[in-house]
């Protein structure tokens, strides 16, 4: 119906150009608005990365810190938050030893502990840091009413777990304040491993008063907790930005060089967070495999470390699975192989196959566990396992094996460690595996339920002790979710718990890691690690397996330094 | 006229706070019949520990007890306090970061109808010439692409251009001022501004050639009165009918964008709490998100009485 479609109508062109500028204008007087609003939810971070005159940096956390009333914390993000701005009675150097905290010195016996505070450890409004904040901030862990997911690791106290149930009065927990600066500790068995375990979360102290003042809001702002640690965090606008300021009231001079660091960026886009640094905003950041080309084009120098947590098959051993028949278990550990599926399916340069529950940074006696005892390692024979698996149908007088129940995470990881298995089991043992995927929390009631015969998962470490890992598949462990049950283990993990005498502690664990491996209650996949790269302006950040994951309470800027 | 008006409004709202209702109850069930529970972690729990939060959430009652626990509370406005974020009221999380996605998503949505009205008229006059394929090219492009994709490209772009600069043009993420909404809500309002650029052409030459149109010019009124009066005009009526339900979506979608460019919107808790199985707050982003669609379009039903008098509202 047009009649002349070739020919341009410049009158209406020019017209639709008018109203295109009033619609600039109009655009721009609206963005200048939402602007103004903007302001008050969020925080424009100015400086960039490293902004050496004002002595301050930028950075990007993963997820907003969802707790940090730290008598209930459980996550590390959290744990990192508290890391800067909070200190315990213990806690880490820069190498990972612990040092102390507010407590100067301390002495662990066979029943009890002692920890004699510091005079000049002082909350961020002036007032001392006293043995009470301890006692008050261990009770109401223990209070059935506080709800703490992390109770448990204080039940070495006495009565703690009597007082969790609901059975005894708060006031009864085994410890007291022997005036201002004397804490004693009263165990309920014997707790070698006693000083670890203060460096936690859940033993840092509260000042009651404060804590009564908050209205039940305890840790819900930047003004709703008092400080004692390195850095006071004097901003927090929820899941967008916080700013942690060097606290001019810490005891030391050992920790805290920086002067502020801004938490600018709260997301969980790796690819986001390496864009930022690309553009110098943030002064560190994660790299995923897919990355690493990239970072080694630009001549980043690429920084490694272990995340602390251990990744394996966990195998069920309930009545009416195949995996409760020890042959087949043999066959699935002899028929794969951690180094080929670490660099060939994984090809993440900063993990490491596993061979031991144990990862290789845990301390032994004297110099690291697995330097001390190490594991026997691995073999990767599929002639043997077929052998295995053979014995293993005859002794279930099966025909064929059924189909295998693998489940696992639905995270990329999951995935790509289900798939391989999938791949391997079926070309190495003939055998058929249906993969489950579920999302996290399915996995986990999945896995309490025992619905699975084999799971991906892993183990992260809660303190700085093999214990972490050793107790795991005592019969009475609730995260032995395979339900793996001997005697054996249970005496070994005994003696793991409460022998005082390191060498023969040692010896316990050494004991369990062969057992782990002789029963084959896990095949070990890998120890997850991180690779990253950091502002080179940047000297002493850390990455750390145990506690908080980042770390910047060493780090010092260092202008020199660029290029 | 007037009471009709006002009885027509009364009989929207009562029918919203039902679908409200509806969607409140369905998903409460729906979710406590997904496996696992919020109170579930890494690290499994001693019965004690378990009873002891149970009780906290008053997880311990029966589902039905909690249901009219729930809804008691929620006629309340009291949405409870999430599982994850575990200090923070619903209510917080909502007042706090809902503004966030608002503003945000109404930049998109201006974006988006501002550039498709403009960009579907510039493709009406030169219809089945090179501007016109050029465009519509672009179209199918902004409306096939997954927004995840096109944040991400953008986001690099940024950092390209940053770099080829030598300064910081513009914030690669982040959030607090001007410059930090324009890339992530232009991302935000893209499909959309597609979509409305397509319908705004075919509008647009549905009515060059209607009998009014036609009357105009042979009456012989300039082409740019034409263009103007009684084309543009007309043709942004349907425009304007889509808006409405594309603010709801706009504002409530934008957890990819969020994501990426680093915005402390109600997006992510939306999507999160999914994943975590946050049961407070799946249902109150839930029941806030639907409430917000149910008003939007009633109020787009009304407005329409107001821009087309053909409307009329019983």
């Amino acid at each position: 119906m047009n009649a002349q479609p070739s020919r341009t109508n410049f009158s209406a062109l020019r017209q639709l150009a008018l109203y295109a500028l009033y619609v600039v204008f109009g655009l721009a007087a609206v963005v200048w608005l939402l602007g103004l609003a903007a302001n008050s939810t969020g925080s424009a971070v100015t400086g960039g990365a490293i902004d050496a005159e004002n002595d301050a940096i930028t950075i990007a956390l993963r997820t907003e810190p969802p707790q940090l009333d730290y008598g209930r914390a459980t996550d590390s993000s959290s744990l990192t938050v508290l890391f800067h701005t909070m200190e315990g009675l213990l806690t880490y150097d820069d190498e990972m030893a612990l040092i102390p905290g507010v407590a100067e010195r301390w002495e662990i016996r066979e029943d009890g502990a002692t920890f004699w505070l510091r005079e000049d450890a002082r909350w961020s409004n002036g007032e001392p840091v006293t043995a009470h904040d301890f006692v008050f901030a261990w009770r109401r862990v223990q209070d059935p009413a506080t709800a703490s997911a992390y109770a448990f690791i204080m039940y070495p106290v006495k009565n703690a777990e009597a007082i969790n149930r609901g059975d005894l009065p708060r006031e009864t927990l085994g410890v007291r304040a022997v005036g201002d600066r004397i804490l004693e500790v009263e165990f309920e068995q014997p707790t070698p491993y006693f000083d670890k375990l203060v460096a936690f979360v859940t033993f840092y102290p509260i000042n009651e008063a404060f804590f009564e003042s908050t209205g039940g809001r305890f840790g819900a702002d930047a003004d709703m907790l008092l400080y004692n640690g390195p850095y006071l965090m004097t901003e927090w606008v929820h899941s967008a930005s916080m700013r942690w300021e060097r606290n001019p009231g810490y005891w030391g001079d050992h920790k805290g060089f920086i002067d502020t660091i801004n938490v600018g960026y709260i997301t969980q886009d790796v690819n986001a967070r390496l864009n930022l640094f690309k553009d110098g905003q943030i002064a560190d950041t994660q790299l995923v495999p897919q990355m690493l080309g990239e970072a080694m084009e630009r001549r980043w120098q690429i920084d490694r470390s272990m995340d602390g947590t251990v990744f394996f098959l966990q195998l069920n051993f309930r009545d009416g699975h195949v995996t409760a028949n020890k042959n087949f278990r043999k066959a699935l550990l002899l028929a794969q192989d951690p180094v080929e599926f670490v660099y060939k399916a994984l090809k993440e340069p900063s993990y490491m196959p596993a061979v031991s529950l144990f990862p290789y940074w845990i301390r032994g006696a004297e110099d690291y566990f697995r330097q001390e005892h190490p594991p026997i390692p691995h073999e990767y024979n599929v002639a043997k396992a077929r052998e295995h698996l053979e014995l293993a149908r005859q002794e279930l007088g099966l025909e064929e094996f059924p189909p295998i129940h693998l489940l696992a995470d639905d995270s990329p990881l999951g995935s790509i460690s289900a798939e391989y298995f999938q791949a391997v089991y079926a070309r190495n043992l003939g055998l058929e595996m249906r993969i489950d995927k579920q999302i996290f929390k399915q996995r986990l009631a999945k896995m309490d339920a025992g619905e699975f015969d084999i799971v991906v998962s892993g183990w992260g470490p809660d303190y700085d002790d093999a214990l972490t890992f050793g107790d795991l598949f005592s019969s009475w462990n609730l995260n032995n979710r395979g339900r793996y049950s001997s005697p054996e283990m249970d005496a070994l993990i005994r003696i793991a718990q409460s022998e005082l005498d390191p060498v023969r502690r040692m010896e316990a664990f050494a004991r369990i890691q062969d057992l782990v491996r002789e029963d084959v209650v896990i095949v070990p996949m890998y120890e997850r690690g991180w690779s990253f790269v950091v502002d080179p302006r940047l000297k002493g950040f850390k990455r750390r397996a145990v506690g908080p994951e980042v770390d910047y309470t060493y780090a010092r800027i260092d202008e020199q330094a660029a290029d | 006229m007037r009471q009709g008006m006002a009885w027509y409004v009364c009989k929207r709202l009562l029918q919203g706070v039902v679908t409200v209702w509806f969607i409140a109850t369905a998903t409460f069930f729906a979710m406590h019949n997904v496996p696992g529970d919020p109170l579930l972690n890494d690290r499994a729990m001693t019965p004690a520990i378990r009873a002891n939060l149970e009780a906290r959430y008053g997880l311990d009652q029966p589902l039905f007890n909690q249901y009219l626990i729930y809804l008691g509370n929620l006629a309340q406005g009291d949405f409870g306090i999430s599982f994850t974020q575990e200090n923070r009221q619903v209510n917080d999380i909502i007042r706090e970061h809902f503004p966030v996605s608002a503003t945000l998503g109404i930049l998109a949505v201006l974006f988006a109808a501002a550039g498709g009205v403009l960009w579907g008229a510039l493709t009406a006059l030169y219809r089945n010439r090179m501007p016109d394929y050029v465009i519509m090219f672009l179209v199918i492009l902004g409306i096939s692409v997954p927004s995840f994709v096109v944040a991400a490209l953008s986001q690099l772009g940024l950092v390209t251009l940053n770099t080829l600069v030598g300064r910081s043009l513009l914030p690669v993420a982040g959030w607090g001022s001007v410059f930090h909404m324009l890339t992530p809500a232009l991302v935000l309002g893209l499909s959309t501004m597609a979509y409305l650029t397509r319908l705004m052409r075919s509008s647009m030459l549905e009515i060059i050639d209607s009998d009014f149109v036609r009357t105009a010019k042979s009456k012989g009124v300039p082409p740019a009165l034409i263009f103007s009066r009684h084309q543009l005009r007309n043709a942004i009526l349907p425009v304007v009918t889509v808006l409405g339900p594309q603010i709801a979506v706009i504002t409530t979608g934008g957890f990819v964008v969020e994501l990426v460019f680093a915005i402390p919107g109600l997006g992510r808790f939306f999507v999160e709490a999914v994943q975590q199985l946050d049961y407070t707050v799946i249902m109150g982003t839930t029941v806030f998100y639907g409430a917000f669609l149910v008003f939007m379009v009633i109020v787009v039903d009304l407005l329409y009485g107001f821009i087309d008098p053909r409307v009329r509202l019983q």
